[in-house]
């Protein structure tokens, strides 16, 4: 006869009603550890999406994602002459805002090389870019569809291709044109004032070919790390491989929400395992009778605290078993992406299993020292 | 051969507190209780009847004298058991005033957990918790739940709790007072037969004039001091 389970069942509605409030605040925390989760998979999403090996930059930056990197678009040809390089392509990122269907959307605008690195990956729909002007790759995300038309700047673009889960760092979806598109989008974008000095600097020389980084595919069997080093010799330049360029990226793009998130969550967990020990310590007084006249009969106290703790462990598990069922229903609704990994909620479950041990206590505290002779008092 | 008494109580003095606030609750109180017998507790708030029963069912410790239940000495200016709440399991039948049924178990389930905690599996416990609920006429009633039951069927199941393990003392606190006369009666009727059956020893505080009568012998309790049962002391096996 299990005492817990009985006393659960004597007040099932109040007990449910308790674990589907707890259960809210533990699907949240679920939600928190998967946006989190898919924040580092959307941030390294279009880092992995170049299918580089290295990525070159300017000189004494950490470009392109985590700092401003600028470099003139004739240094692919010169890094493409490299020992040990198969391919090389210039690629070149900016954030706009376009309208679309009479709304403002944000978009992170991808300039790439036709049949070069940094091009956009395999598309899930439709076919890649293979004209020079006016055709885009867009990721599901920014909401076209295949076909329409999309005004950049002063040009229209016409949605040959969509991709999917591909969007940057701060969650604006990607949409892929040539380099030279996007070289002249990032001129077309720019204030006049600044235009007209641009012409009359950069015009001199003749050339807007800038980009942002040039991603570099090796040959097999040629060292990164050692390619890196050579390129970094250039003096003007700064070499990262795909491993550098991911953990900048996490540590100066994802390290900050990550410890917001990290911080939001414990909040959450300590609030829950608050919730679970006032309840379960509510729950022990509301028993004190009940308890003490147990004591009174002989029951040891191995049983009242398999009782009391028993029944933090069934709310534990209920609630978390809710609230992952919840998000689990629910976590495709959000506007960032969430990813729910196994081993996440395995371990957010051995948490809850501590905190409600750890909430149990006070409960366990109040009904060891309940006295066995106040089950006679009237 | 003459009867040994199921409780023994000799010398018991029980104080709360030291110097000017020190309270006497028992006053070298002796008690002989014999087998089969329904003994009555009484007298005014505070002359000590709670703690002789909380002494007696080893929820108290005495300050001083010897006790000895079912003729284990288990104390003797100190607790000779360590394990008190095994010792109630096993030799102490309790009830209370306000029956104390746990609220979240049926009635049957209520006498059974008892005879759980003394060892016994569930079927066994199921088995004995019928018996004692037909023995006790209220076999029908026994997925009753407490709240569902009546004051008089509730103190019947509180009875057949205290009788679970057999214990060969019952120990009962104001077990008529939320009752009314007919029901009184009946609950202190049912008290007789389970001592005398079951050759019980049964003590009762109460206030109720009502059910004076069906004791074999009352006890005045005084400012801690145990009174001699009126006229009843060379008759009786009860002593002092």
């Amino acid at each position: 006869m299990n005492l817990a389970l009985k006393d659960i069942s004597h007040n099932l509605g109040r007990f449910l009603l308790t674990c589907l409030g707890l259960s809210l605040l533990l699907g949240i925390v679920l939600a928190m550890v998967g946006i989190y989760r898919g924040l580092v998979v959307e941030s390294l999403g279009l880092v992995r999406a170049a299918g580089a090996q290295v990525w070159v930059v300017e000189g004494g930056t950490r470009g392109p994602f985590a700092e401003a990197s600028r470099l003139p678009g004739d240094t692919r040809e010169a890094i493409a002459a490299q020992w040990g390089v198969a391919s090389a392509g210039g690629v070149s990122y900016q954030n706009i805002e376009a309208q679309h269907r009479g709304q403002t959307t944000r978009l992170m605008v991808v300039g790439a090389q036709i049949a070069r690195p940094g091009e956009a990956p395999p598309v899930v729909e439709g076919r890649p870019i293979l004209r020079s002007r006016y055709e885009a790759v867009a990721d599901r995300g920014a909401g076209l569809a295949l076909g329409e038309q999309i005004r950049l700047g002063r040009d229209t673009f016409t949605v040959v291709g969509l991709t999917s889960g591909l969007v940057a760092s701060g969650g604006d979806p990607v949409i892929f044109i040539t380099l030279r598109d996007a070289q002249k989008l990032q001129f077309d974008l720019a204030p006049a004032a600044a235009r007209r000095e641009y012409v009359r600097s950069a015009g001199a020389t003749g050339t807007t070919d800038t980009v942002n980084a040039i991603v570099v595919r090796l040959l097999p069997g040629v060292d990164a790390n050692r390619f890196a080093q050579d390129i970094v010799r250039w003096k003007h330049l700064a070499a990262l491989t795909q491993d550098d360029q991911e953990t900048v990226l996490a540590r100066s793009v994802i390290d900050r929400a990550r410890r917001q998130i990290g911080l939001f969550t414990s909040l959450l967990l300590t609030v829950s395992t608050v919730i679970v020990g006032l309840i379960i310590y509510t729950m022990t007084i509301d028993k004190k009778k009940a308890i003490a006249t147990l004591k009174l009969i002989g029951a040891p106290d191995r049983r009242i605290v398999g009782l009391i703790v028993q029944q933090a462990i069934a709310m534990g598990v209920i609630s978390f078993v809710a609230g992952a069922a919840l998000i689990g229903a629910g976590h495709g609704y959000f506007p960032r992406r969430v990813v729910l990994e196994p081993a996440d909620s395995l371990a957010l479950f051995g948490v809850v299993m501590v905190a409600c041990l750890l909430a149990s206590g006070l409960g366990v505290r109040t009904a060891l020292k309940i006295d066995p002779a106040s089950a006679l008092a009237g | 051969m003459a009867e040994q008494p199921v409780v023994e109580v000799r010398g018991i003095s029980k104080h709360f507190g030291k110097g000017p606030t020190r309270v006497d609750a028992l006053r070298g109180v002796s008690l002989d209780v014999y087998p089969g017998t329904v003994i009555g507790l009484k007298g005014p708030s505070g002359s000590g009847k709670s703690t002789l029963l909380n002494v007696i069912g080893c929820i108290l410790e005495p300050s001083s004298g010897s006790m000895r239940l079912n003729g284990e000495l288990v104390y003797d200016g100190k607790w000779l058991r360590a394990d008190l709440r095994g010792l109630r399991l096993e030799k102490i039948g309790f009830i209370f005033q306000s029956h104390n049924l746990l609220p979240f178990l049926n009635a049957w389930e209520n006498i059974a957990v008892t005879r759980i905690l003394a060892g016994a599996s569930p079927a066994q416990a199921r088995i004995r918790a019928v018996e004692l609920l037909t023995y006790l006429g209220i076999e029908r009633r026994k997925d009753a739940m407490p709240g569902e039951l009546s004051g008089g069927e509730a103190q019947r199941v509180a009875i057949a709790r205290a009788l679970a393990n057999d214990p060969r003392i019952i120990l009962a606190d104001e077990p008529t007072a939320a009752l009314d006369s007919q029901r009184a009666a009946t609950v202190m009727d049912m008290l007789r037969k389970v001592a005398a059956e079951h050759r019980s020893a049964v003590i009762v505080v109460t206030h109720d004039e009502k059910i004076f009568d069906r004791f074999d012998h009352i006890y005045s309790l005084r400012d801690g001091a145990l009174e001699p049962p009126a006229g009843a002391a060379a008759a009786t096996p009860v002593l002092q």
